[in-house]
């Protein structure tokens, strides 16, 4: 029986990743990722995990690492946050384009300047397109099974692409929360051992990361796309099986209290949780209100979006992050775009906050529900609306 | 096997060609013969990293590859990291018992720039970790890839496209930084200078380098017609002229310790090397001059360092 633990969701992630046993963790110190790898570093050190423990001198480096572990066919972990995302940039669009498999705990930061290590999603929707297979998180249990969902999906065979778990910094990195660390043996049922079929091999030698004149590049990069999109299956399929096992179970979009609501707010990250309870309220109030939680990120699940909104007159987005100069919140303006051809759609509008680590309370979303429904309804001049800000 | 082999002398060097032909490198690039070389040295239970860069460029036009060993390239200033991680999936997986204990040989390889410059970060974290590789900096004194851009590795007075020579300047006004030196400041078991001007000096460094228990550098003097402006039947003799004149002298050191290669106790003048290069054809016999007691300057610090160690 798997036990429950009070634990930092930081070192839950150590946790999952040494019941994965990995073979190399390549990685940087930043906040607020760092407890990730120190855990990881103290399981290495004390034996309790037998990993290559790559102590690099900077992002770049660790994920370049990471693409070098990968192509040997090792099983590869690494974490990072906010600049040492950005940092990383070049490196993640080769370790998807070359089908890479690994998985990266992504603690959310905001990115400079002003310098902020606290979190927000401006690190997320920095590396939107680099085909990474994108998932976002609630809670520490959720971290912990996403992190073992991870490593499954990234090696399955029709899949073979890098993941990125996401966890809001601070928020839910550095609390300490009741998890249920799984048995061994449950994982060992769940994860099958790391097959890589295209590693680097004196055996069987293979050219990886030929380059692509004009005349083949645009079918590499269709292939890709076509790819990223058709990967849907198998982690819908890894998920089925992961409650199966465990009996926890995630979709790409999830619902609370959303059935038949006229007005819907849509949340992504463990901000999803206040929300909750801010629906909860104002149900008791006799609101007609539901919650739209993002789990997927990428590939986009625009077939369980459109979906999960199709009943609703009113859809308020809220975004932490802001695309500078844009005319919505990042995930705002996919959501419209998804949602832009059908007949029938709700309105929606753009709500930005919880930037840089400002919280946003229970009283705060009912704030940014009825903001975003004054939007809506054309009774703010506003297109766009950053929530709490002191004017 | 002796007919794989070919016969120099008392040298057999294999007839395998694992940098196979028709690549399409510049004819006389001294840098593609250099990396055939390595191949033939290393031979087949290895693994190359490349660098963006040309020996990139020429090898690997999708479909095509030039290399029959396992060979991959991802960005320009990484390389050294990306063989860390290699070296060490490969330590972990033998020592869980998920792969057979083969002894691989992990080779990281790049240009001048992507060394000297943009990768010498990422050079300095892997020799500083001590990750068990190789690594080759074949180094043809500028970015010849995108077109003759100078780089910390030109040397004084050539002239390339982003530090010309004109009226008010001999090119490039800076000298060549010391990259061998800078990597023996990491006390790297294995350190060489060489050249393929000097084919079995140079294999035997190769060779040498795959098997230290630890990192091992090798700086290849790499002439390059294209960015030099030098007739491609040259590039040998051109070789050979840089080891002469002391422009580029071929040393090692192992564990520390200094040891010249090929001694030059007459050496030729500087000039010899520069007046058959039209990247050096702006330069007035002062600078010439200049040049002159700076290789002699630079060549008798070395011998006195190595005949220091000699005699430690």
């Amino acid at each position: 029986m798997a036990k429950r633990v009070g634990m930092e969701v930081s070192l839950a992630i150590g946790e999952a990743a040494k019941l994965a046993d990995v073979d190399v963790v390549a990685a940087y110190p930043i906040t607020p990722q760092t407890h990730i790898v120190e855990h990881l570093a103290e399981l290495v050190a004390n034996g309790e995990l037998k990993s290559a423990y790559i102590p690099v001198e900077s992002e770049h480096s660790a994920m370049s690492a990471c693409l070098g572990s990968a192509a040997v066919g090792a099983r590869t972990f690494t974490a990072t946050a906010g600049q040492g995302l950005e940092l990383m940039h070049e490196v993640l669009y080769v370790a998807a384009s070359m089908q890479l498999p690994m998985v990266m705990a992504v603690a959310n930061r905001a990115l400079s300047a002003p310098l902020s290590v606290w979190g927000d999603h401006s690190d997320v929707m920095a590396v939107r397109d680099t085909g990474w297979i994108q998932i976002f998180t609630e809670n520490g249990q959720e971290v912990f099974d996403t992190v073992l969902c991870a490593f499954r999906i990234a090696e399955d065979p029709k899949v073979l692409l890098p993941v990125m778990v996401h966890l809001d910094g601070f928020h839910l990195s550095h609390m300490i929360e009741p998890i249920l660390i799984s048995e061994e043996d449950e994982v060992k049922r769940f994860l099958p051992p790391f097959k890589y079929p295209l590693a680097l091999d004196p055996k069987k030698p293979v050219t990886m990361g030929a380059f692509a004149p004009p005349v083949i590049y645009s079918e590499a990069r269709k292939a890709q796309e076509v790819h990223l999109a058709g990967t849907k299956e198998a982690i819908v399929k890894c998920w089925d099986e992961f409650a199966s096992i465990f009996g926890r179970r995630y979709l790409p979009v999830e619902t609370y209290r959303a059935e038949g609501a006229k007005t819907l707010l849509m949340t992504m990250g463990s901000f999803s949780e206040t929300a909750m309870e801010t629906i909860d309220k104002m149900r008791a109030d006799g609101k007609d209100i539901g919650l739209v939680r993002l789990r997927l990120w990428r590939p986009f699940p625009t077939t369980e979006l459109r979906q999960a909104v199709k009943d609703a007159e009113t859809l308020v987005v809220f975004d932490r992050a802001i695309s500078l100069g844009s005319q919505a919140g990042p995930v705002c303006s996919e959501v419209r775009s998804a949602l832009y051809n059908l007949e029938k759609k709700p309105r929606v509008a753009s709500v930005i906050g919880g930037l840089g680590g400002r919280d946003v309370t229970v009283a705060g979303f009912e704030e940014i529900i009825n903001i975003g429904i004054k939007m809506a309804k054309k009774e703010s001049q506003q297109e766009i609306e950053i929530f709490g800000v002191r004017e | 096997m002796t007919e794989n082999y070919i016969a120099f002398g008392k040298r057999q060097v294999t007839k395998e060609e694992y940098f196979a032909p028709g690549h399409r490198a510049c004819i006389g690039c001294a840098e593609a013969l250099a990396v055939r070389l390595a191949a033939k040295a290393l031979g087949p239970n290895t693994i190359i990293v490349a660098a963006t860069g040309c020996m990139e460029i020429v090898a690997s036009q999708m479909p095509w590859t030039s290399w029959r060993l396992p060979w991959i390239h991802t960005l320009f200033e990484n390389t050294a990291a990306v063989a860390s991680g290699i070296e060490s999936g490969l330590r972990t997986l033998e020592s869980k018992g998920k792969k057979p204990v083969e002894g691989i040989n992990v080779v990281a390889t790049a240009g001048d720039g992507g060394t000297s410059d943009i990768g010498l970060q990422a050079l300095s974290g892997a020799l500083e970790r001590g990750h068990k590789f190789l690594y080759i900096c074949w180094d043809n004194e500028a970015y010849m890839n995108t077109g003759i851009q100078r780089s910390s590795s030109t040397p004084y007075g050539a002239s390339t496209t982003t530090a010309p020579a004109g009226k008010q300047s001999i090119g490039q006004m800076t000298w060549k930084k010391n990259l061998p030196a800078i990597v023996a400041a990491h006390n790297i078991p294995y350190v060489a200078t060489a050249c393929p001007s000097y084919p079995f000096d140079f294999m035997d460094k190769v060779v040498k380098g795959s098997k230290v228990d630890g990192p091992a550098y090798i700086h290849v003097f790499s002439v390059c017609p294209t960015g030099w402006r030098s007739a491609p039947e040259m590039s040998i003799e051109l070789g050979r002229l840089a080891v002469q004149t002391g422009v580029f002298p071929l040393f090692e050191i192992e564990n520390g310790k200094y040891k010249i290669n090929v001694n030059t106790p007459k050496r030729k003048p500087v000039a010899d090397y520069l007046k058959i290069q039209g990247r050096f054809r702006h330069l007035s016999e002062q600078e010439i001059k200049l040049i002159q007691d700076r290789v002699d300057k630079e060549y008798d610090a070395l011998v006195e360092r190595a005949e220091k160690d000699k005699a430690a």
